[in-house]
C-alpha cells in the first residue's frame, strides 16, 4: 500500500480531503463518509440525518413553544352556530413533558452529529496523510475492539435519558411553575412562576418549621436504618459463616424469608403485629404483666417502631451480600493468622472487617441515602403519623419522600412538593458525589 | 485444651441461640400471613396464631373469583423479561466502569450513581407522558422497558465485585484473541456466579412485586401483575377479604423463596481465589 499513498501524497489537490469531507459534513450528515467512499456508514448516517430533520422540522419548533409558554389556549365553550361547545385547550403538562422529550431527542441527534463533523475531518486528514481509510467492515471491528466501552454503556444511557434524566428535568421545571390542584390542566394554564415557591418554604414560619423538623428527622431516620442493618446483617452473617455452625443453608433460607415475601405484604402485616389495641405483641406483653406500649401511636414509639421493622426487613439482605463478601475472602489468610496465633477478635478485627468495608464502605453510604428516600416502610407502616398539630400536612414520622408524596398525591401542591424533590435531590447528589470521590481515592490507596 | 473446649462449646450454644430467636422473629410475619390464609372467615384479628380450623377455600376462591391465573402469567412475563434484559444492560454498565478507563468515565459514574437516588414518584408523571406518546400504556412491554431502562443505576454493587477479579485475568484473555463480549461471557460471568445470582434475583424480585408504577400504567384486569392484583385486593376497602389476600400472597412469595433456594449454592464458595491465570 505504500507506494500508492506516496503516489497520492504528491498531488497537492488531494491536500482538500480534510476540509472538504468536514465541510461536506456539516452540511449534510454523512456526505463527507460518502465523499471519502465510506458507503456503509454513509448510509447510517443519511438516514439518521433525515430522522434528525424531520425532527427539527416538524417538532422542535412546536416543543420550545410549548416550554416557552406552557401553552396559550385556554379550555373553553365556543358557540358553533346555536350551541355551546367546550374547546379543549393547551394542557400545559402534556406540552412541557412532550416539549422535553423533543428537545433531549434532538441533543442526542446534535451529540451524533458532531461525531460525526469529527469523524469526516478524522477521516479526511488520514487520506490527506496517505494513510488507507477502513471498510465498513473494519470500522465495525475497529469501534467493537477500541470503542467498547462508549458502545456498551450507549444503550442503558439513552434508556437512563428518557426514562430518569427527562423525568428529573420534568420535576425540576415544575418547581419554577404555580401547578396545584387548584390551577389544574386542561381546565386551567400553568405559568412560570419563578422563585416564589422557593422563597415561601423559607420565608414562611408554617412551612419552614415542618421542612427543618421533617429534614432532621429524616437524617435521624436514614442513619439509624442503615447502622442497625449493616451490624445486624454483619453479626448474622458472621454467626452462620462460623466454621462449626451446622445447617448453614437452612438458616440463610430462613433469614430470607422476610425478603421472600413482597416488602407492602409484610410491613402491613408487621402494622397489625404492632397494632397497640389488638397486636400480638402487646398482647404477649402483658401476658407477662407488662402494660401495653404504644407503638404506632406515641411520637418517639412511633420512631422507634419504624427502625425496628425497618430492621427486620433490611437485615437479610445485608446478610447475603456480606456472605457474599465473605465468601471471597481467600482462606490463607486466616490459615496465616492462625500461624500467627492470633485470636477470633483479632482476625475480625483486622482481616475480616477491612475486606467486608472495602467492598461494603461505599454500599452503605448509599444504603445511607437511599434510607432518606425509603418510602415503603414509612408510608405502609406508620403513614407518617401520628399526626403532629405544629406541621404543615406532615406527621412526626414523615420524612421528606413522604411529606413529598404527601404533598403533590394528597394536598395538590405539586410545585411545593418540587421545591422539597428538589431539595432531596441536591442533598442525596451531594452524598453520592462525595460517595464516588472518595470510594476512589479509598481504591487508589487501596492494599487489597 | 479443656477450657478451649468449653469455650468453643459456649460459643456454638450461643451462636445457636441467637440464630433461633432471629429464626423466630423473621418467620413471624410469614407464618402469620400462612396462617391467616388457611384460617375460615375474611378477617385479619385471630384470637391465636395457630388457627383452630383449616379451609383452603381462600386458595380456590383466588382462582375462581378472581383471574389470578392471569396475573400470574403477566407477572411470570414480565419478570423473565425484564430480569433478562436488566441484568445485562447493568452487567455491562458495571463491566465497563470497572474494566474499562475512558474520557468521562468518573462524570459518567457519578451521574448514574446520583440518578439512581431519585425518588420514584415524581418521575411517573412525566414517564406517563412519555409511554403515552410512545403507544404503550397498558402494555406489559411498557413494564419492562420502564424496569429494564432503570436497572443500570444500580450498577454499583456489580462494579465493586468486578474490581475484585484479577485484572490480569482478563487481560490474558484480550492477549489469546478473545474479544471483549467472549471475556465477559466466557471469563469474567464464570467468575461472577454469585454476582449474576445476586442481580438476577434483585431484577427479579424488581417488577414481581412493583406495584406503585405497575399500577399506574396496566389499567384493565387482565393486563394486571400479581402485586397490582394483590395491592388493589387489600386496599379494597369495600370488600376486604384479608384471608384470601393473604392467600395469595403465600402464593406470591413461593416462586422467590424456591428461585433463592434453588440459587443459594451459587452465593456460596470460594471465588477468584486460585482462578488467577499462571
Amino acid at each position: 500500500m505504500r507506494h500508492v499513498s506516496a503516489a497520492e501524497h504528491a498531488s497537492p489537490r488531494l491536500r482538500q480531503y480534510r476540509k472538504t469531507s468536514a465541510v461536506l459534513s456539516v452540511l449534510i450528515m454523512g456526505l463527507g463518509q460518502l465523499y471519502n467512499r465510506q458507503y456503509g456508514k454513509a448510509i447510517c448516517l443519511l438516514l439518521l440525518y433525515a430522522a434528525g430533520v424531520y425532527l427539527a422540522v416538524a417538532k422542535l419548533p412546536h416543543a420550545i413553544w410549548a416550554l416557552v409558554t406552557l401553552g396559550e389556549t385556554k379550555t373553553h365553550l365556543e358557540k358553533v352556530g346555536k350551541i355551546y361547545r367546550q374547546i379543549n385547550g393547551d394542557h400545559s403538562i402534556y406540552l412541557m413533558v412532550e416539549g422535553l422529550i423533543y428537545v433531549l431527542l434532538a441533543a442526542v441527534v446534535a451529540s451524533i452529529y458532531v461525531l460525526n463533523v469529527k469523524d469526516a475531518y478524522r477521516c479526511g486528514k488520514r487520506r490527506e496523510e496517505g494513510g488507507k481509510l477502513h471498510t465498513f467492515k473494519q470500522t465495525l471491528q475497529y469501534a467493537a475492539d477500541y470503542r467498547f466501552p462508549q458502545l456498551a454503556v450507549s444503550i442503558p444511557m439513552i434508556g437512563v435519558l428518557f426514562f430518569t434524566v427527562m423525568p428529573i428535568l420534568f420535576m425540576i421545571l415544575l418547581a419554577f411553575t404555580n401547578f396545584t390542584r387548584s390551577n389544574m390542566p386542561p381546565a386551567n394554564l400553568i405559568d412560570w412562576h419563578g422563585f416564589e415557591t422557593f422563597r415561601n418554604i423559607f420565608k414562611l414560619r408554617i412551612w419552614s418549621h415542618t421542612f427543618y423538623g421533617v429534614t432532621l428527622w429524616t437524617f435521624m431516620w436514614a442513619f439509624f436504618a442503615t447502622l442497625t442493618c449493616f451490624f445486624g446483617g454483619f453479626a448474622v452473617a458472621l454467626v452462620v459463616q462460623q466454621h462449626d455452625i451446622r445447617f448453614k443453608k437452612f438458616w440463610r433460607t430462613v433469614f430470607i424469608l422476610p425478603y421472600a415475601i413482597p416488602m407492602f405484604i409484610s410491613t402491613l402485616i408487621l402494622r397489625n403485629v404492632f397494632n397497640g389495641q389488638f397486636g400480638p405483641v402487646n398482647q404477649y406483653l402483658s401476658l407477662m404483666g407488662i402494660s401495653k406500649i404504644p407503638w404506632l401511636s406515641d411520637p418517639l414509639w412511633a420512631k422507634f417502631t419504624l427502625i425496628l421493622v425497618n430492621f427486620l426487613l433490611g437485615f437479610p439482605v445485608m446478610m447475603l451480600m456480606i456472605i457474599g463478601i465473605l465468601s471471597t475472602v481467600p482462606r490463607d489468610m486466616y490459615e496465616a493468622a492462625d500461624i500467627d496465633g492470633a485470636g477470633a477478635f483479632q482476625k475480625l478485627r483486622s482481616i475480616t472487617f477491612p475486606v467486608v468495608m472495602y467492598s461494603m464502605a461505599p454500599l452503605l453510604v448509599m444504603q445511607f441515602v437511599g434510607n432518606m428516600n425509603n418510602f415503603n416502610v414509612i408510608y405502609l407502616l406508620t403513614g407518617g403519623n401520628p399526626v403532629n398539630g405544629d406541621y404543615q400536612f406532615a406527621g412526626h414520622t414523615d420524612i421528606l419522600i413522604t411529606w413529598l408524596y404527601k404533598l403533590s398525591m394528597d394536598q395538590g401542591q405539586y410545585n411545593f412538593a418540587s421545591v422539597i424533590g428538589i431539595f432531596i435531590f441536591v442533598i442525596l447528589a451531594a452524598f453520592a458525589i462525595w460517595n464516588v470521590r472518595r470510594t476512589k481515592a479509598f481504591k487508589e490507596e487501596g492494599t487489597f | 485444651m479443656a477450657s478451649k473446649t468449653v469455650r468453643t462449646l459456649t460459643r456454638r450454644t450461643f451462636s445457636y441461640i441467637f440464630l433461633a430467636v432471629t429464626a423466630v422473629l423473621c418467620l413471624y410475619p410469614a407464618l402469620w400471613v400462612l396462617m391467616s390464609s388457611v384460617r375460615p372467615g375474611d378477617t385479619l384479628f385471630s384470637e391465636s396464631l395457630l388457627p383452630s380450623q383449616f379451609t383452603l377455600a381462600h386458595y380456590r376462591d383466588l382462582f375462581t373469583k378472581y383471574p389470578f391465573m392471569q396475573w400470574y402469567a403477566n407477572t411470570l412475563k414480565i419478570s423473565v423479561i425484564s430480569t433478562i434484559s436488566g441484568s445485562v444492560l447493568v452487567l455491562m454498565t458495571a463491566y465497563v466502569f470497572s474494566m474499562f478507563r475512558f474520557a468521562g468515565r468518573q462524570n459518567l459514574m457519578s451521574m448514574l450513581l446520583v440518578l439512581g437516588l431519585f425518588p420514584g414518584f415524581m418521575s411517573m408523571i412525566a414517564i406517563y407522558i412519555l409511554l403515552n406518546q410512545m403507544n404503550l400504556l397498558n402494555t406489559h412491554l411498557a413494564v419492562i422497558i420502564v424496569s429494564a431502562a432503570g436497572a443500570p443505576l444500580f450498577f454499583l454493587f456489580s462494579k465493586s465485585y468486578f474490581d475484585t477479579i484479577p485484572r490480569s485475568l482478563v487481560e490474558a484473555a484480550r492477549i489469546d484473541g478473545a474479544g471483549h463480549l467472549g471475556t465477559f461471557a466466557r471469563i469474567v460471568m464464570p467468575l461472577s456466579k454469585p454476582l449474576l445470582v445476586f442481580v438476577i434475583l434483585m431484577n427479579f424480585t424488581g417488577p414481581f412485586t412493583d406495584f406503585i408504577f405497575a399500577k399506574l400504567v396496566l389499567r384493565t384486569p387482565e393486563k394486571k401483575t400479581l402485586a397490582v392484583g394483590l395491592y388493589d385486593m387489600a386496599t379494597d376497602t369495600t370488600k376486604l377479604q384479608f384471608t384470601v389476600f393473604a392467600a395469595g400472597c403465600v402464593l406470591v412469595a413461593v416462586p422467590i423463596t424456591l428461585l433463592f433456594l434453588m440459587l443459594q449454592r451459587y452465593l456460596i464458595g470460594g471465588l477468584t481465589s486460585g482462578a488467577d491465570k499462571g
